[in-house]
């Protein structure tokens, strides 16, 4: 989140789309809720379902799964067309005003720079135009033909509201009711939050769809506001962690992963650290040496020196281009190239997508190690076939799988202390309140014991490649068993000259005088203590903040992008909703997303883009500069938009014999995964509380479909796609109707996802349906949208 | 005087997460079941004997606008409890003077007649004791200061718990706020029938309490009234004649010869 589940209670409009916080947020959807109570907040719901979300909002729109885009770029376009922005936000802190290169273009589903052969974008036409002093050239009047004001009204122009109901299925009414409500936030007083989640990242164009987001915001002069924002909400208590912490495709804090070209680490850095684009950007990625070569002396210790680059050659390097992310590593698998796995807390049977490719892949391995509460479906891969013939025949008997599993007992959360960081970004200390139960160890305990047991081995007995493992720092008090505090204290960083813990990033250097295993974690515990372990109630500004609760990254700031929310005279845009003030020395309030003490016309407001200012045309992703909507990679009807080009060309297809693709005539509605509010993933079917709230797999179907059909609530049903099928007894309801889309009539079919072979209830894994497509930018699989077959069974 | 205490549902405010269902069977130490599917979102299709706080859902359209109305379910602690008048079991159904109708079931003898009693249709007879069951307002938690467990763990502050005085003010003023806000129908629902209850609801839709799954006009029924007033009364007078007739018999015609039975 760029702010947080407090601040939603600032909001004078919730934009709730691609994600359900009523049923798998209702903690937080508490703000929400607050938002309505005592501002009067009107709450619009985007989804394919009628869901508990929408039961309680004020205007619910039906659109068709994977079409957010085209309903978003309808949003930007409403707004430009009808005035309906924020003009002086969008001017003093957006690049509306940069010049792009003379070449860029849009035509026919392709922007400039088109590869078919390589099935790539060369992205040079993307760039903005450069004056002699190398810095960007900006109109700040907006009417250069090459502004990004002008090319972002030219390209969605295209959207109209007749257009939107076209491609999403919902009437042209249903869209301009919802864009009037959300649109009332481009008044300088008025403040307008969207929250989404996996609906919005489970797509093949995911991260393009939350770049339109993020410019509908910027157009409505919301980022940076209280009440404000772009919030993903998290779907673990602590996913939000293990990103920050990089077990995404990246190095702790954000920092890129070594590429084998870059094979000093000078050469890393220099392809890595970008270069201011305006003559006011502060450009704090320029730090990014600072912020590597601390990470490598907290991986090094007292081997990482400057004579070998801090030991940068010991970190594993990613091939030019390669992707390692989830679909590439278990297609890699399937086909026969990887030897082992060590699965922790991940249960790739059940929540990875196609699960007949999932199966087989884990069967070509050699080993595999799972550390887990309880034997979960990845632990029993080798039962799918005994224990549910009818879903997984395909997969290979127990007798031809000569995987060896070992099976690890690890310990819950309720047996660790440790931090979980939320989706407002804290970091939240919490006790151990139980010892773990027989055999299970911590798992820190059993990454210790792995750790120091192969090392041991390769000192016996030699290997390739021993020097990262040998030169690995490993400085706890008890090497088997290192405590989460010690850990935490590392993380946050360490000046070596004094032995003093850091107080923060602005601390860090690049000359190996600093340690820090996570940039945006320095500061959490400082040499005055824990800070992640405060809960002190106060909240100063009123605006629910709270800043001595726990503590949030980075540098204790509650709202990102603060700095947007004055002008560059250090005005703030509401008075009523200030998070911070200027005062002629310094800024107070939240901790400024800006340096403590400059003027705010010194830099522009946005620090981490080398543009200073937020980018409504960013020539960083994958598919283009502009997002454009594509159709999922299996879709009932061509793209409204482009039929040519209906599937976004750069997204990432598998081609194994497991990467079946279903077509219309044969797979005629649209599926769409998701969970319920009683389920917690796939891991309450373990547990007898949760089991009884909603007991039974169903398949949610709406009431025209179900005519059709000749099907009642109750009826046993068979969905189907290209790579498996479900059963179980259908949900006939009002909440899912058919939608108008490009002139045919589209079905939804709803499929909630908690069941599997293993647990206290059981019922077919949802994702042996799902395609292993993927987003191209971050390597998310496509759960929502793909084509399925329903079948009445006698 | 005791304070009169009360469970406020507001349900503009219910996600229809059942926490409340959870946390209900948690504290009162239910043993968990399996749900049924009945093709609705419903963990049950009605209350159990050992599954006191149920939310309804209901779906319906009107004037083309789909609603989806979720609504808990649990005793409404009746002013005056129909369940009470029908008990014929001396202390088995009492009401605390803070309000509170209470099931104490070393007294209960499982006849059923509060079942019959109860204009909402609460109470529900295990087949196991043989006794009945319904939510007590968690008593063993509110007699030491507590709010019930389903208010405890409600996480939108759908569910408030308080004075009843109280908690109608604030139910009469969000009724308003909501009317405000566009909800024409907004009111609250403390049914007359029953002398009122002591779990209040906020509606969107007050003048359609059904579509909440809540009876429009609840009542006792007359039978009822007259069970515990004319009816037991005449019943206790047939019952103390017979003593006295006995009595006058004895003093009459004096103790029953019984010396045939020695031959």
């Amino acid at each position: 989140m760029t702010n947080g589940w407090c601040d939603v209670a600032n909001a004078d409009v919730v934009l709730v789309m691609g994600g359900n916080p009523a049923e798998n947020h209702p903690v937080g959807f508490r703000f929400v809720m607050e938002a309505r109570r005592n501002r009067g907040a009107k709450l619009v719901c985007v989804d394919p379902r009628f869901n508990r979300t929408a039961a309680v909002s004020d205007t619910y729109v039906p659109i068709r799964a994977g079409t957010d885009i085209a309903f978003l770029g309808g949003l930007i376009h409403y707004s430009l067309s009808t005035g309906k922005y924020q003009a002086d936000y969008v001017r003093q802190h957006t690049n509306a005003g940069f010049l792009v290169k003379e070449g860029y273009g849009f035509e026919n589903g392709h922007f400039s720079g088109w590869d078919a052969a390589k099935k790539s974008y060369d992205k040079s036409s993307w760039q903005y135009e450069t004056g002699p002093d190398g810095f960007v050239r900006t109109d700040p009047t907006f009417e250069h033909p090459r502004s990004v004001f002008q090319l972002m009204k030219k390209h969605y122009s295209r959207y109209t509201p007749e257009k939107v109901s076209e491609v999403c299925g919902c009437t042209p009414e249903q869209f301009t009711k919802a864009a009037e409500m959300i649109t009332v936030a481009a008044a300088k007083d008025k403040s307008g939050t969207v929250l989404y989640a996996l609906g919005w990242t489970q797509h093949s164009h995911a991260v393009q769809l939350i770049h339109t987001a993020a410019m509908v915001q910027l157009l409505m002069g919301n980022i940076g506001m209280p009440g404000g924002g772009v919030n993903a909400q998290r779907g673990h208590a602590n996913i939000q962690g293990a990103t920050d912490m990089g077990s995404w495709m990246n190095l702790p804090g954000y920092l890129k992963i070594p590429r084998a070209s870059q094979t000093a680490l000078d050469a890393y850095l220099k392809a890595n650290t970008p270069k201011a684009l305006r003559p006011d950007s502060l450009n704090y990625w320029g730090n990014t040496p600072k912020f590597m070569v601390s990470l490598l002396k907290t991986y090094y210790g007292d081997q990482a020196t400057k004579a070998n680059g801090f030991g940068y050659d010991w970190l594993p390097k990613l091939g030019d281009g390669e992707n390692q992310s989830w679909g590439y590593f278990f297609d890699r698998m399937y086909a026969g190239g990887l030897q082992g796995m060590i699965s922790f807390g991940m249960n790739p049977v059940a929540n990875g997508p196609n699960t007949a490719k999932m199966l087989g892949a884990l069967a070509k391995l050699d080993w595999m190690i799972v550390a887990e509460n309880f034997e979960t479906e990845t632990a029993a891969f080798w039962k799918a076939k005994p224990l549910a013939s009818e879903y997984y025949g395909e997969a290979p008997a127990p007798e031809d799988i000569k995987t060896e599993v070992f099976l690890l007992p690890a310990s819950c959360f309720a047996e660790k202390d440790g931090a979980f960081v939320n989706s407002s970004r804290w970091l939240q200390w919490k006790e151990a309140a139980l010892d773990p139960p027989g055999d299970a160890k911590l798992d820190q305990d059993i990454i210790a014991e792995l750790f120091l047991r192969i090392r041991a081995l390769y000192e016996k007995d030699g290997g390739p490649s021993p020097e990262p493992l040998m030169a690995m720092s490993w400085n706890y008090a008890t090497p088997r068993s290192p405590l989460l505090a010690e850990v935490a204290r590392e993380v946050n960083g360490h000046d070596l000259a004094t032995g003093r813990r850091l107080s923060g990033f602005g601390e860090l250097k690049d000359d190996g005088t600093t340690t820090s295993g996570n940039w945006i974690y320095s500061g959490m515990w400082p040499e005055s203590g824990n800070l992640m372990a405060r809960r002190v109630q106060e909240d100063p500004t009123g605006l629910g903040l709270y800043p001595q609760w726990a503590w949030s990254w980075p540098a204790n700031r509650r709202i990102l992008y603060n700095r947007a929310s004055v002008d560059n005279t250090g005005k703030p845009w509401d008075p009523t909703r200030a998070p911070l003030k200027w005062n002629g020395q310094r800024w107070s309030g939240d901790t400024p997303d800006y340096k403590a003490d400059a003027a705010p016309d010194k830099f522009g407001a946005f620090i981490m883009n080398a543009e200073g200012v937020a980018k409504l045309f960013a020539a960083d992703l994958a598919e283009g500069p502009f997002p454009e909507h594509y159709e999922p990679w299996e879709s009932p009807v061509p793209n409204p938009m482009h039929p040519e080009v209906s599937f976004n060309p750069v997204a990432k297809v598998f081609t194994s014999a497991a990467d079946k693709q279903g077509t219309p005539d044969k797979f005629p509605y649209v599926g769409i995964t998701y969970r319920l509010t009683e389920h917690f993933h796939f891991w309450t079917k373990h547990t007898a509380g949760s089991s009884q709230l909603q007991s039974n797999f169903f398949v949610e179907i709406g009431e025209d479909l179900a005519k059709e059909k000749g099907l009642k609530s109750g009826d046993k049903v068979r969905v189907s796609t290209a790579r498996g099928k479900v059963e179980g007894p259908a949900l006939v309801t009002r909440r899912m109707k058919g939608l108008k889309v490009n002139g045919k009539i589209v079905h939804q079919v709803g499929l909630p996802i908690h069941w599997g072979f293993l647990g206290h209830v059981s019922g077919p894994l949802i994702n042996n349906l799902t395609p292993s497509v993927f987003d191209p930018n971050s390597g998310t699989p496509e759960y929502k949208g793909f084509l399925v077959n329903v079948e009445k069974i006698a | 005087m005791t304070t009169t205490v009360a469970k406020l549902v507001d349900t503009s405010l219910c996600i229809g997460c059942k926490a409340c269902e959870l946390a209900c069977q948690e504290w009162n130490d239910q043993e968990f079941t399996l749900g049924t599917f009945d093709g609705t979102y419903q963990t049950l299709p009605d209350l159990e004997h050992n599954f006191w706080n149920l939310i309804k859902f209901n779906e319906f359209e009107r004037d083309g606008q789909m609603s989806w109305l979720m609504a808990k379910y649990q005793c409404m602690h009746c002013a005056d409890p129909g369940c009470l008048r029908a008990c014929p079991a001396p202390g088995a159904i009492i009401q605390r003077p803070n309000g509170i109708v209470d099931f104490v079931h070393d007294n209960c003898i499982g006849c059923g007649y509060c079942i019959t009693g109860c204009p909402f249709d609460v109470p529900r007879l295990s087949p196991k004791t043989k006794k009945v069951y319904k939510c007590s307002l968690c008593s063993d938690r509110t007699s030491v200061g507590m709010a019930p467990a389903c208010i405890k763990t409600c996480p939108t502050n759908c569910l408030t718990f308080g004075a009843r005085d109280e908690l109608l003010r604030k139910a009469d003023s969000r009724a308003e706020q909501l009317r405000g806000n566009g909800d024409q129908d907004a009111g609250v629902y403390n049914p007359e029938g029953v002398g009122g209850t002591n779990v209040i609801y906020v509606l969107r839709d007050a003048k359609n309490p059904e579509s909440y799954g809540l009876p429009k006009d609840p009542g006792i029924p007359w039978t009822l009234s007259l069970w515990k007033g004319p009816v037991k009364w005449l019943g206790s007078m047939v019952f103390l004649g017979g003593i006295l007739g006995a009595f006058l018999h004895f003093v009459r015609y004096g103790p029953k010869d019984h010396g045939d039975e020695h031959e």
